[in-house]
């Protein structure tokens, strides 16, 4: 159900709970602080360039898509939205296909 | 003419104002703004108490204010001490207290490691924030407010060249890392050693993706100031993609790397057709590049030359460098000392070896470290008295010398080796593992990876009746340690090799797996 509260992102991206779960399991220790789903993971210190390759391998394990070189850009993979978004678009882009 | 390394900044912002000096995404600053920027932080920190020789610890990414924070340190009389801002609050707690540092600059976007490792110190330092505001719950000053202030020059804190300029810590066969003094004379010398044998000029644009927190690229910005070139800061090679595009952006002359970084590089479509045709030189160090990824790099960049260089945090990073005209001649060598360092294979009195016959590689010169902070016995162990009455370094990795003087790396004396570039204590790991319940022994080594260079494989026995996943092993590393820490490869035996009196053999595991101690001489001189 839609509430005033959403943001769009949350509605095109149901991928999202799933992928700050990977985060929190993977990264906090299964504790999550309670971080902002719009906060740069690397600048808050939750990853580094490492990890953001461990993100990679789940996202493209869990949710079946391919992420190339172009992917890799922060615009994809900065933040909990920002990956959310982009795996809604890559899953779009394989169904339309 | 400097002889304190933060005169680079003032004298080169004399001569060269309007020049950038730092280029880090869309922000910019040019000697002079920087030299301002820097006087603002040096000025908030002698506000803050900070007086010659107190200690100032910067935990921030690659980043302008990360440059000022550390000219600013320098400028108040302070010494600098770098944090990489993916340590752990636990690991934090013990930097804080073990330098025993006064001033923390740090980004409010790290609030959540930093506030807890402040409650568990008696004297917390003063925190300076890098962000839009205090962060909540937290104390202290901001940066932004430092820059806002009036312009003046800080207090003249009376340092000399003998001063301490940075403590850099380092991994040791404790676990525990070791702060390494390093003077100003120290700096003041190598910036100078590493930008003649570079043929450094303003007119270079150095691409750095290497964390400022490492020697390695820290040196980048020192040699940046003393010269005058621009440094491209990157806050990390996370997206290579995007540095590709500010190096063709900015006509990058100079590509400092590590072998995963060359790595990456080789791997990405768009460089094959990416314009590079400014880049005049390319560095290696911190481990050595497998030969067919210097065979690669060469084809891919023919106009640029390569430096295949060695050093150690307690030489203020830099012993050796191979002269590019020399590298098809000897591939496996990390060259010869830089200008104004002696560099000799010993026996175990200390004792010159002929040609050929390994050794413990010794140095002396004027980019030897001070000792370590508060270690006078790890310090005995590493420096001794030359017949000089000089001070000489025991490095602890085992080399031979040829005829001309050329360095090949043999092994390390210790257990500690180095993975993706930065040094791994199997100490440290294990102690990580020991904290889950269902371990009953753990034993670190590295082993030979193809990406990694040494990859960390952790051995464990289960302790009776518990279930260990790889998976929930792995994740607690991440929780515990630097990523470049966490096992890569987990092995669950039923009991480990040990001695008589019960300690584990390490070196049993390690012949075991192979050779994994020669990665210099096996990796580079394999055809690949």
């Amino acid at each position: 159900m839609r509430t005033a509260t959403l943001t769009d992102t949350t509605l095109t991206a149901p991928a999202l709970p799933e992928i700050r779960a990977f985060i929190v399991e993977n990264f906090l220790l299964g504790k999550d602080s309670g971080f902002d789903n719009s906060e740069s993971l690397l600048e808050s210190g939750i990853i580094d360039s490492t990890g953001i390759m461990h993100v990679v391998a789940f996202l493209e394990e869990r949710f079946g898509i391919a992420v190339d070189d172009d992917d890799m850009v922060a615009d994809n993979l900065e933040s909990v939205d920002r990956i959310a978004a982009f795996v809604g678009r890559k899953q779009e882009l394989r169904n339309a296909a | 003419m400097a002889h304190l390394v933060h005169q680079f900044l003032s004298e080169t912002a004399k001569q060269d104002p309007s020049r950038t000096a730092l280029i880090a995404g869309d922000a910019r600053r040019s000697f002079a703004e920087l030299d301002r920027e820097s006087d603002a932080v040096a000025c908030a920190l002698q506000s803050a108490g900070i007086a010659r020789g107190d200690r100032v610890a910067v935990m921030l990414e690659n980043s302008i204010e990360y440059v000022a924070g550390l000219f600013g340190t320098l400028k108040a009389g302070g010494v600098f001490v770098p944090v990489n801002p993916s340590t752990k609050a636990d690991k934090l707690t013990y930097l804080l207290a073990d330098a025993g540092i006064r001033v923390l600059i740090a980004p409010a976007a790290l609030a959540r490691q930093v506030l807890p490792a402040l409650e568990t110190l008696e004297t917390p330092p003063t925190v300076l924030w890098v962000g839009a505001g205090l962060p909540d719950g937290a104390t202290g000053l901001l940066y932004a407010d430092a820059l806002a202030a009036q312009h003046r020059q800080p207090a003249e804190p009376g340092l000399i060249d003998q001063d301490l300029a940075a403590i850099m810590y380092t991994s040791g066969t404790t676990g525990r890392p070791k702060g390494v003094m390093l003077t100003h004379a120290n700096y003041v010398n190598t910036s100078w050693a590493i930008s003649t044998y570079l043929g450094n000029t303003p007119d270079d644009v150095v691409m750095c993706v290497l964390p400022l927190t490492f020697g390695y690229g820290l040196s980048q910005v020192l040699t940046g100031a003393r010269v005058g070139f621009t440094l491209v800061l990157e806050r990390s090679f996370a997206f290579p993609m995007e540095t590709l595009k500010r190096m063709v952006q900015h006509r990058v002359t100079g590509l400092p790397g590590v072998p995963t970084v060359f790595s990456t590089l080789l791997g990405l479509e768009a460089a094959k057709t990416a314009d590079l045709s400014s880049l005049r030189y390319l560095t290696n160090a911190a481990a050595p590049l497998p030969a067919a990824h210097l065979h690669r790099l060469r084809e891919r960049f023919p106009q640029a030359v390569f430096h295949s260089m060695y050093g150690m945090t307690e030489c203020c990073t830099r012993i050796s460098t191979l002269d590019p005209a020399e590298l098809d001649l000897k591939p496996a060598s990390v060259g010869r000392a830089i200008p104004n360092c002696e560099a000799f294979v010993a026996d175990e009195e200390g004792s010159r070896l002929p040609p050929g016959q390994v050794g413990e590689l010794v140095v002396r010169g004027a980019n030897v470290m001070r000792g370590y902070w508060n270690r006078p016995e790890e310090t005995a162990r590493r420096l001794r008295r030359g017949p000089q009455g000089e001070t000489l370094l025991f490095t602890g990795d085992l080399f031979t010398q040829d005829a001309e003087g050329h360095l090949y790396f043999v092994s390390r004396k210790d257990d500690v080796f180095k993975c993706r570039g930065e040094k791994v204590s199997p100490k440290e790991v294990e102690n990580a593992l020991y904290e889950l319940e269902g371990v009953l022994e753990a034993c670190v080594i590295g082993v030979p990876d193809d990406a990694d260079g040494l990859a960390v494989k952790a051995f464990l026995v289960a302790r009776d009746g518990v279930a260990l996943s790889e998976a929930a092993i792995r994740q607690h590393c991440r929780g515990r340690l630097e990523s470049h820490l966490v096992p890569k490869f987990i092995e669950f035996r039923d009991s480990l090799p040990k001695t008589d009196s019960g300690k584990i053999r390490r070196a049993e595991l390690v012949e075991e797996i192979g050779k994994p101690a020669r990665p210099a001489a096996a990796s580079v001189r394999s055809p690949a």
